[in-house]
């Protein structure tokens, strides 16, 4: 197992750490319904140092990008961050990303941290265009900085302005004292701040920053298993659970990041699904009755058949109520629809919804 | 951690306490803290009788589930109703408010079996 920069910072802090991805994380500190709490009213902060980070570089990088990639990269300009996908050649999903346009002929691309390598590989063998690729994985550090209190309470740590920086922009400047730091309004939690991209040997110093700025707005670091409880609570797609080499990210819901403007690997395939419409797609349901719903249980119609799986669950902290996310046939698919998950020995009737399940 | 002498306990972190030929069962304070914030106790088994080691329920955290097994054969005569809406008292008072059912132990001598204070002690190397 790999640690990150902070593993025994997170230690000292009393973190339980599990192995996640590779590496020791923190999957939580003081408990995961008060992290989930702190996201939700005040902010959090969060070591997401696992998450992979590769540079492509050079006249063809987008030419290689646009390739590999289902969103079209060609409307980043600079100070602009994407989310897309990976489509593979059988339509599924290598795997979710975020671009980053640095500069002209420079783009960032920020992986899961459980498939670098495969993503690496993947790309490398879609490079006929002549691209430069560079791991960047092992050298820098994310933080994220998440809460509707973020940007008040890191404000003094820069001279850039916070408030300024719209959903899915980024600036470079300093922060926590250090110049050419990536500070980008994305995250994983919907609860709005930022993501802090910074070396290894800078981490420390931020971290540290982070927390002393963020005290009086009652800040708290936050582990892994509340980091999956607000992104579940949004309806984000967890790679490995939600989607996967075998899922499509028309039947994922996914097809706002698949701009059929451009080609991309198997863009005539996914084109073709997306007019026909899909077999199967991944919807949202909240349980009526008491319960949680986890990964891998069965949804069945009401006469115990099985239609589909769960692909994510858990109670919801927010709406203290079982929440999840699976794949079922599209006739079981609209909004309203009855379903039951098998948990254990019941089947426990659920109701298909609109996301997100929370709205500030 | 809290290991109250006066208990018995399991290997399965469950601690057993015994009134008469009734047994109050709920899981220990290490239990709860590597289990992190209960979210739901499901107990379905009330009026049925169950031989030891039978799982009689559920614990979940939000990250895992647990299966519950019944320390003593005996009737489930009891389920703590008010964990239903409070599951959270397992984390706050493991061995008060956060008992979980009553049994009516069907073989005292089984009892004879469970671990002291001192060999749970030893078990979870507190």
């Amino acid at each position: 197992m790999k640690n990150t920069a902070l593993t025994t910072t997170h230690q000292a802090l009393g973190a339980k750490i599990v192995p996640f991805a590779g590496y020791n994380m923190p999957v939580q500190y003081e408990g995961v319904n008060i992290e989930h709490e702190t996201v939700r009213q005040a902010v959090g902060v969060f070591d997401v140092s696992h998450m992979g980070e590769f540079l492509i570089e050079g006249e063809h990088a987008l030419d290689l990008i646009q390739k590999v990639s289902s969103n079209d990269a060609s409307k980043l300009t600079i100070g602009k961050a994407q989310y897309s996908c990976l489509p593979n050649d059988d339509g599924g999903i290598v795997d979710d990303l975020i671009i980053y346009k640095i500069k002209e002929e420079t783009y960032l691309l920020v992986v899961n941290a459980s498939n670098i390598e495969k993503d690496w590989n993947w790309i490398q063998s879609k490079n006929d265009v002549g691209a430069t690729m560079r791991d960047l994985s092992e050298d820098y550090s994310l933080l994220a900085i998440q809460g509707p209190k973020a940007i008040e309470a890191m404000q003094s740590l820069t001279s850039q302005d916070l408030s300024a920086i719209k959903f899915y922009n980024f600036v470079v400047g300093d922060f926590a004292g250090i110049e050419h730091i990536i500070i980008s309004a994305t995250g994983y939690t919907g609860s709005g701040g930022f993501e802090i991209y910074c070396k290894n040997d800078e981490v420390k110093q931020i971290w540290d920053n982070v927390l002393e700025a963020g005290a009086n707005y009652g800040i708290k670091p936050i582990g892994l298993a509340a980091r999956d409880t607000l992104r579940l609570e949004m309806g984000y797609c967890l790679y490995g659970n939600d989607i996967d080499d075998t899922t499509s990210p028309i039947e994922a819901g996914l097809g706002w990041i698949t701009k059929f403007t451009k080609e991309f690997t198997n863009s005539k395939a996914l084109e073709a699904e997306k007019q026909r419409g899909s077999e199967r797609k991944l919807i949202a349901f909240q349980l009526d009755e008491r319960g949680i719903p986890r990964h891998g249980y069965d949804i069945v119609d009401n006469n115990g058949n099985k239609i589909g799986v769960v692909t994510s669950g858990t109670m919801s902290p927010s709406l203290n109520k079982g929440i999840g996310l699976g794949y079922v046939p599209t006739i079981f698919a609209a909004i309203d629809s009855k379903i039951n998950i098998q948990i254990r020995k019941n089947a426990v009737p659920a109701t298909v919804v609109k996301l997100p399940f929370y709205k500030h | 951690m809290n290991i109250p002498s006066e208990l018995k306990y399991t290997k399965d972190h469950e601690w057993v306490k015994i009134e008469g030929d009734v047994a109050t069962i709920g899981i220990t304070d290490f239990a709860q803290s590597e289990l992190g914030d209960i979210v739901y106790v499901e107990v379905e088994t009330v009026d049925e009788t169950l031989d030891a080691e039978e799982i009689f329920g559920t614990v979940e955290a939000v990250k895992t589930v647990s299966d519950l097994f019944l320390p003593l054969s005996g009737e489930i005569i009891e389920f703590n109703e008010s964990l239903e809406d409070e599951p959270e008292k397992v984390n706050g008072d493991p061995y008060g408010d956060g008992w979980m059912i009553k049994v009516k132990c069907s073989d005292l001598s089984q009892a004879d079996a469970l671990m002291s204070a001192d060999d749970y002690k030893a078990l979870i190397g507190a």
